[in-house]
């Protein structure tokens, strides 16, 4: 198999005397799009939050490409390839949906720091982001201002900022939460033509099993802070200590 | 043409696009228009602290930061040029020298201040300049021999830019031009130079990532802009830009002193106008200075003229009295702010 593409070894942090995530070590390849599960509280997010910088560990190590990252600071790891979508919307609710898709390819061509140029004159920048948000079919909404924009709206802006990025490793957390029934499909096959992209790696976050089941290439378990499964989605799904621990009960509730 | 110079920030509001072509072309024939000492004092005052609220406008209004040290920034730019004059002797060479080290010292200072404390939250940052900003003051009036203390110090400019100067044996459009207009139109077109350069900053990659910061620093941070580097080369930016225009005030007023340029008061004006001209929009610095000034400094003659004219009624001349104008201004102050919340080019951009 080839090297993978991130990788946790012995990933812990404590907040006082909880360990919020406890010794995980896990690979994850390109090409590959892996389901993080586990109930509520079981320490997801703060795992993702560990890999993409906005916690700093406690112990274990976090590699990307092979290199380390532990101590790098989450711009320097989103330039490295480390791409990341938020549970809670997270954009600039006061700026155009344009705007918020071209600030990001900005950051990813490294134009930041020119201060004598005008912004509207790189029309590569405005361009390139014009193409994002047509894939994700926001073209018509680019001049909006992101507060004025629908929940279901704001969820497809934030995988577009995603997309935009061009990362090495995606990671979705929960992208489809508080979306209607018909909204999420679009979220869905987007995500699905990223893992179409065999040089992808993509983590998802996701309590729908009816999601994980049509996407995920590989289940991985968490449960109090620590992998407790890892696998194939059929033999995870079905094997005793995750319907014990988790999934029997979460089950009947989707 | 325009769009190139205005790096295409319009003021997007025909109200507000004739205020500021008013605004323009009044600084630029004020010489002319208004030939008293008093009124190209206040013309010059104008143009000096547009940019001063502009370059702070660069801060808190875009990158959203509030600082207490823009003062100090500004008084470095008018001591450099006094300093350097009272050394090296009356000439340009002096003017030019004490403006690069009075900028750079600012430059430098507003780096540290940022790469050391721009890290904690934004109210510690402020504390941080407020106390900063404190100790520089004290050091000023101490340090007598070097910056006069208390006193200040008188600047010796040279001759064509003092009154003394003639150059026109006869007046030109009916007015006998004088080193003095010479020094003011070196005032005007330095401090229009300088606000068309901050226009482009704030338009110009960089400024949209401040605002991106401004509006959500985390998500910033996480699309990839290192935001503490960012927030410090707008403090610095900002200090550079405030220290040129002590340097330019210095060199209209020929005299700089502690109350002058690093008092406590001139930093509260500057916040005062930000606030009523509208923040992060540039324009609002030229709105709020120019309402602040002329009120600062004619409130209290209408207020006389009022009183007079109102001599008749009970209590009114008694509120008019001159000596009550603080009061006005605090009122017009309190009243800007209810009614135009985001400033009067918000409200007039329709953002209100």
């Amino acid at each position: 198999m080839s090297e993978p593409s991130l990788e946790t070894r012995d990933l812990t942090v404590r907040f006082g005397g909880h360990v919020a995530v406890d010794q995980v070590s896990c690979a994850f390849r390109a090409g590959e799009l892996t389901a993080i599960v586990g109930p509520n509280g079981a320490g997801k997010t703060t795992y993702f939050n560990l890999i993409s910088g906005q916690i700093a560990a406690s112990a274990g190590r976090v590699l990307l490409g092979g290199a380390d990252i532990t101590t790098m600071t989450v711009s320097a790891r989103t330039a490295n390839g480390l791409g990341r979508a938020f549970q809670l919307t997270n954009l600039f609710p006061k700026l155009t949906v344009l705007e918020n898709v071209r600030l990001v390819v900005q950051a990813r061509r490294n134009r930041g720091f020119n201060i004598w140029t005008t912004a509207f004159s790189h029309h590569e920048l405005i361009d390139e982001a014009q193409a994002v948000l047509q894939r994700v079919r926001l073209s018509h909404l680019a001049q909006q201002t992101v507060a004025a924009l629908p929940h279901g709206d704001q969820r497809k802006l934030e995988v577009a900022t995603l997309i935009a990025m061009k990362p090495k490793v995606f990671m979705f957390d929960e992208p489809t939460a508080g979306m209607s029934v018909d909204e999420a499909p679009v979220i869905l096959d987007l995500i699905a033509e990223i893992k179409r992209d065999t040089t992808a790696t993509v983590l998802l976050v996701e309590h729908k099993m009816d999601v994980i089941r049509s996407l995920a290439d590989r289940i991985i378990v968490l449960h109090n802070g620590e992998l407790v499964a890892d696998g194939a989605p059929e033999t995870v799904m079905s094997s005793a200590v995750v319907q014990e621990a988790y999934m029997g009960k979460e089950l009947t509730d989707v | 043409m325009i769009r190139l110079f205005l790096s295409g920030d319009h003021p997007q509001s025909r109200v507000l696009a004739a205020l500021l072509l008013v605004i323009l072309v009044t600084l630029a024939f004020a010489p002319f228009l208004f030939p008293g000492t008093r009124s190209l004092e206040t013309a010059a005052r104008i143009c000096i602290f547009i940019v001063l609220v502009a370059s702070y406008d660069l801060l808190l209004g875009y990158a959203g930061i509030v600082s207490f040290a823009h003062t100090m920034f500004f008084g470095m730019g008018a001591y450099g040029v006094a300093i350097a004059t009272q050394r090296m002797g009356t000439g340009y060479d002096a003017l030019i020298t004490g403006t690069v080290a009075g900028t750079a010292l600012a430059a430098v200072f507003a780096l540290g201040i940022a790469l050391f404390s721009l890290r904690v939250r934004a109210i510690f940052f402020a504390m941080i300049t407020l106390a900063i900003a404190s100790a520089v003051g004290v050091l000023v009036s101490q340090l007598s021999g070097i910056t006069g203390g208390e006193d200040g110090m008188n600047i010796r400019i040279p001759r064509e830019l003092t009154p003394a100067f003639r150059p026109f044996d006869e007046p030109v459009m009916g007015l006998r031009i004088t080193g003095r207009h010479l020094n003011y139109y070196l005032v005007f077109f330095s401090c229009l130079i300088m606000f068309l350069v901050l226009l482009r900053v704030v338009n110009s990659p960089f400024g949209r990532v401040l605002q991106a910061i401004r509006e959500n620093a985390f998500r910033a941070e996480a699309i990839g802009y290192r935001v503490v580097y960012y927030r410090a080369m707008a403090t610095v930016l900002s200090a550079a830009v405030a220290a040129l225009a002590g340097a330019v005030f210095a060199i209209w007023l020929r005299y700089v002193g502690p109350a002058t340029t690093l008092g406590v008061e001139i930093m509260l004006d500057i916040l005062l106008i930000v606030v009523i001209g509208g923040m992060g929009t540039m324009y609002g610095a030229v709105i709020g200075t120019v309402v602040f000034v002329l009120a600062q400094n004619y409130l209290k003659d209408w207020m006389g003229g009022a009183s007079d004219a109102t001599s008749f009624l009970p209590l009114v001349p008694d509120l008019l009295n001159p000596d009550r104008w603080l009061m006005w201004l605090g009122i017009l102050f309190i009243l800007s702010v209810y009614f135009f919340p985001s400033g009067v080019v918000g409200r007039l951009r329709g953002k209100a």
